[in-house]
Parts: structure tokens; sequence; C-alpha cells
């Protein structure tokens, strides 16, 4: 009997501890199967982040490192730097990579890091329970913004992906979504675009995925996506910003 | 190099770590150790080695953190409020079973002090230092030989307890200038073992299976029960770096001291001229020189305490973060007094023997 759909090589046997309906999961897959099918898996490594995805260390088969809170992009490059031959990618959430380690994210991209950032941006922070991020929505409501984020008092969203066009290193950089089947084909092909690049050591690449939290924002999963694709959406602008591989 | 050569202690201290087998170093500029982040940028290229200036000192800890977690010996230092800043990656490292070597070249503090030598950072350094049970191996130089040997032993003990080790030094050691001699630098061989020695932990190369690894590097543990086991491995390797690694220097100390001091670093080469002066004049002083800050020598000191002494002194460029230590040692067999020196300011010969005579 032929196989046609299995688990990643790339990923452990672990089950994901995700809340239902979270896309941790979609992410974690695409990553995993666009290592294996560029055949990177035997010489990659990645580092997981502080929130809800800091067990990712655990769902990803290969050597692993957890990092400090927002740290992840200094690991890599230390990591890249101690193991040149080898590839690196971090993930990460909105928390972890637009506040506490704002200065990492946008150094290490900064440097051109070999290395690939992969971004998952739910406007909120997930794993300690629903507070702001620097991605929540104006008027969005979340446990520290109780009465909606007012902008006059804390500021815009931040977009990462605009943020790191300003600078001259990165090799490339896209905007994704996971809000429906035709987005996650299209994420894979970003996915697999930022690690072939990767493997080819043409640069730092980064892939932001809009995602959702059904939990902290009090909806069902397809609620959730509806609510990302009408809000999230027109402020994230899903496209590719930089494709320095791109054939003319 | 079998020659001796004049360099300042922070330079030396560099050498002597790329002779060790260092090849990688990440940090950020700060004074009074500029010259050791200065040297490593001139030769890591030399060495096919790597050098990063990070965007800060969180940022360098944890590029040492992601580099040492690849099995690779590396390197960073920074001077007291760089080190503060440093404490969330030692912190992790220790947690993590990282091998590191970190170099804190002290300024005067708190807060942005000044960018004279102190030993402000003696309590910091020696509990920890960041959050949560762990220890680090606390190096004391006394000398610019002392600082660059310290660097290979940093490595060896790095290497053998996988712990982040520290090597206490001061803006004093770090500019002055005195001549070194380098041990021999690793050969091809040795630094390739050296890469080598932590493939059964450590991020790197993979196979399929059934040889593929799934290597964690890690200091989270979610469930109680699995992070007091590993807190309580943790304390079972410091218990067993508190029975090997401690050490120390005995100057002039025999049965016949009338006073007894303790120092450490810089401020125990002034003591030693100061010694050396009194017992010319019929004065019988002996220092015991704490050469680990932790693991603390505290029989060393007990033991030195001989039948004569009449008081125990205890000299520092702080405000006596180390008598603690020294009364822990001395157990209450005769007083301990202390004169310290702050704000970057260092104590004379004459002031240290000026404060002994009181004693005598």
């Amino acid at each position: 009997m032929e196989v046609i759909a299995t688990r990643p090589k790339s990923l452990t046997d672990l089950n994901f501890t995700y809340c239902p309906g979270c896309l941790h999961g979609v992410a974690h897959r695409l990553i995993a199967e666009a290592i294996d099918e560029l055949g990177m898996r035997n010489n990659m490594m990645g580092v997981a982040p502080v929130g809800c995805s800091v067990f990712a260390y655990k769902f990803f088969n290969m050597d692993m490192q957890e990092a400090a809170h927002g740290r992840a992009p200094a690991l890599a490059t230390g990591m890249k730097r101690a193991r040149p031959d080898m590839n690196v990618f971090t993930y990460q959430g909105d928390g972890d990579l637009a506040a506490i380690g704002t200065a990492e994210i946008v150094h290490a991209a900064n440097r051109g890091e070999h290395i690939t950032v992969f971004f998952v941006n739910n406007a909120i922070y997930g794993m300690t329970g629903g507070q702001m991020a620097p991605t929540t929505l104006p008027n969005m409501k979340t446990t520290t913004s109780p009465y909606g984020r007012d902008v006059d008092d804390i500021g815009y969203p931040i977009r990462v992906c605009e943020l790191l066009d300003s600078l001259v290193a990165p090799y490339f950089i896209e905007r994704v979504s996971l809000l429906s089947p035709v987005d996650i084909v299209k994420a894979k092909k970003a996915v697999l675009k930022a690690l072939k690049y990767n493997k080819e050591e043409r640069g730092f690449t980064f892939v932001e995925f809009i995602s959702t939290c059904p939990t902290n924002w009090g909806m069902d999963a397809l609620e959730s996506r509806t609510w990302a694709k009408e809000n999230m959406l027109p402020f994230f602008k899903v496209q590719n910003f930089r494709d320095n591989g791109k054939e003319a | 190099m079998a020659n001796k050569v004049l360099m300042k202690g922070n330079e030396a201290v560099a050498e002597a770590a790329i002779r060790a087998g260092c090849r990688l170093y990440f940090a950020y500029p700060i004074t009074p150790q500029s010259e050791l982040i200065e040297y490593m940028a001139r030769m890591m290229p030399k060495v096919d080695g790597v050098f990063v200036q990070a965007e800060s000192e969180i940022a360098a800890i944890n590029m040492v953190y992601g580099a040492s977690g690849c099995g690779r010996r590396v390197m960073t230092s920074s001077s007291s409020p760089g080190i503060a800043l440093k404490q969330e990656g030692i912190s992790y490292l220790a947690g993590a079973n990282l091998p590191a070597v970190i170099i804190n070249v002290q300024r005067g503090g708190p807060g942005l002090g000044d960018i004279q030598p102190a030993q402000g950072d003696y309590f910091q350094a020696t509990r920890g230092g960041g959050n949560g049970d762990y220890y680090t191996p606390v190096l004391a130089p006394s000398t610019v030989q002392e600082f660059a040997d310290m660097a290979s032993l940093a490595f060896d003990l790095a290497d053998k307890y996988r712990n982040p080790v520290l090597i206490l030094s001061d803006g004093l050691l770090g500019q002055m200038m005195e001549p070194v001699e380098f041990q021999d630098t690793k050969t091809p061989e040795e630094l390739k073992a050296l890469d080598n020695q932590h493939l059964d932990w450590c991020c790197c190369p993979n196979e399929d299976e059934p040889n593929h690894h799934h290597h964690e590097i890690n200091s989270l543990e979610i469930d109680p029960v699995v992070l007091e086991k590993h807190v309580l491995k943790l304390a079972d390797k410091y218990a067993e770096i508190t029975a090997n690694e401690q050490r120390w220097e005995e100057y002039n100390v025999n049965d016949d001291n009338e006073i007894l001091v303790v120092a450490f670093g810089t401020a125990s080469r002034i003591c030693k001229s100061s010694i050396d002066d009194l017992n010319k004049t019929g004065h019988n002083v002996g220092l015991v020189r704490p050469i680990t800050l932790w693991p603390y020598p505290y029989e060393a000191v007990s033991e030195a305490v001989g039948p004569k002494v009449k008081k125990v002194i205890v000299f520092e460029l702080n405000l006596g973060q180390m008598v603690e230590d020294v009364r822990l040692g001395v157990n209450g067999k005769v007083p301990v007094d202390f004169m310290g020196k702050v704000g970057g300011l260092v104590f004379t010969p004459e002031e240290v023997k000026a404060k002994i005579k009181e004693n005598l």
C-alpha cells in the first residue's frame, strides 16, 4: 500500500499541547514538512521561544534549544556562528519577538544572520492568559487593555515585516495567513522558499504567520478565523515584502 | 611563546583565551574592559574564530548560550553594569548545564557608578547572581599573569562541570601592564578534540534513524516534581565543585602571625606590600588570598588562623561583602575586622599598614 500522507519526520511523536482551534499545530506541520521535503532535517537545529510555543523544542524532531523570552535570534546567532555548516531556525510569537525581543530580532536581521525566523502573530499573549501584545489591534480588548487598546495611550500595533523591510540586509520577508486552506497552501510555499534560501546560505529569511487565539479571544475556531480575516488582515497585509532570490 | 611580553590584563586574558581554544566571543563595549573586546575583534579573524559585537549585553550572553549549546568553547566579557545585564543569561546557562566563560572587569557601583577599579560585585558573583538556586565558580586573579592563566582554567572547569565560570577581575588588573608568559596554544588536534567533547548532548550534525538524536538545550521543567529533581541534581554538582575546586594562596602564614589578613584580587596585592613592610619591622602578619571566591575556601581561612593571631582583618574594595564569608570560616575563634574603600578608589599600602598597626 502506498503511503500518501504521514507525520513529517521533523516532528516527534508527541501530541501537541495547544488549545483546540489553535493554529500553532498547522505552522509546526508546515515547517516540519518543508524541512523534510528540502532534506534539511539532519543539518537543522531550532530555537523555541517563551510563549504558547515554549514546548516547540519537544515537538520538532532535531536538536533544539529553548531560549529566554525574546532571545531566540541571539541564540540562533550563536548557534549559526558556532556551527556554520548547519542550518538554524527560530519559532517565535508576537510578545516574544515584537516586545521583549525587539532588539534581538532587529539586530539579527540587520546583521543578515543566515537563519530563518518564523513569527506567529495572533495579536495577543496566549500563554499568560490573554494580555495585550505589541500586535494587539486598536480598540481590541484583552486582559490588560480591558477597555480596548487605546492608541492615544499605548500606541498602534507594530507591523514587524514592514519594520524589518526598512533594513538593508534581510534576504526574504513575507507575511502569510493560516486562516483558510487556500492560505495554508500559500503559506507552505513561503516556508519552503525561506528554508531553501536558508539551505543555500543566501541570508536572513523571515516568515510571519497571521494566526488566531480562540481561547483568549473567547471564540470558537471558525469564529476566530472569520474575526482575524475581518480585523487582522486589513492591518497586517498578507504579501511578500522582499525576495532577493526572485527570478527576474 | 616562551618569552615574557608586557601586556594589559584585558589583552592578556583575551590572548590566553584564544590559546585555550576559545574561537567564539560575543560582547558589548564597556569601560574598563574595552581592550578585551578590541583585542578579540582584531585577533579572532586571524584564527578563523568568531567575533560578534552584540546589540546588548543581554544579546551577547544569549549568543554565548546558543554557541555553548552547540558544544563549543565560548566567552563573553564586560564590566559591572554589563555583567548585571548578563545575569538572565547566566542563570539560563546554569539551568541548562552549559559551559561558558564570563569575565567581569569590575568598576565602581551601584548603578552606573564610575569606571575605576572596585570589588563591589562580590555578592552578585558568589551568590549566583540571577534567578534561582545556582552557583558559578568564581576565579579572582591578583596579577596580569594570573588573570591570563585563569582563562585556560576557567574553560577547563566550565567543560568539566558543564557550568558557566566567572573570572572576577577589576579595572586595575584590566588596565595595568605586567610581564606575561603564555601557555602553549592548542594544536589543531587539541582544538578538534575540544570541539567534539560535548557531542553526546549538544546541538550538532545529525543522522537518520536509528542514530537520529533529539538533544534539548533547556532550563524549563514545567512539572514541579521533575524540576525538583533537576535542581537537586545541580546541587549535587555544586557540592562536587565545592569539594574539589577550592583554591587559595597563603602568604607568610605561620604559627607566629599576630594578625591574619584576608583579601582577594587587587586588594590582596596591596596587602602583600604592606605585610612585607611590616614583617621587616618585626611584625608578623600573614595573608590568605582566596583564589576561588566560590567555592569559598572556608577551611583554609580557618586553619590559617594561628595560635597567636589576635584578629583577622579583611581588606576589600567594597563595603565588606567578603567579610561574611571570612566570619563563617573563622567561626568566632578571633574577632574579624574590616577596612574597605569604595567609589573606585584604591587604598594605599600605608593605609593598610596603619589599619593593621592599630591592632598589633
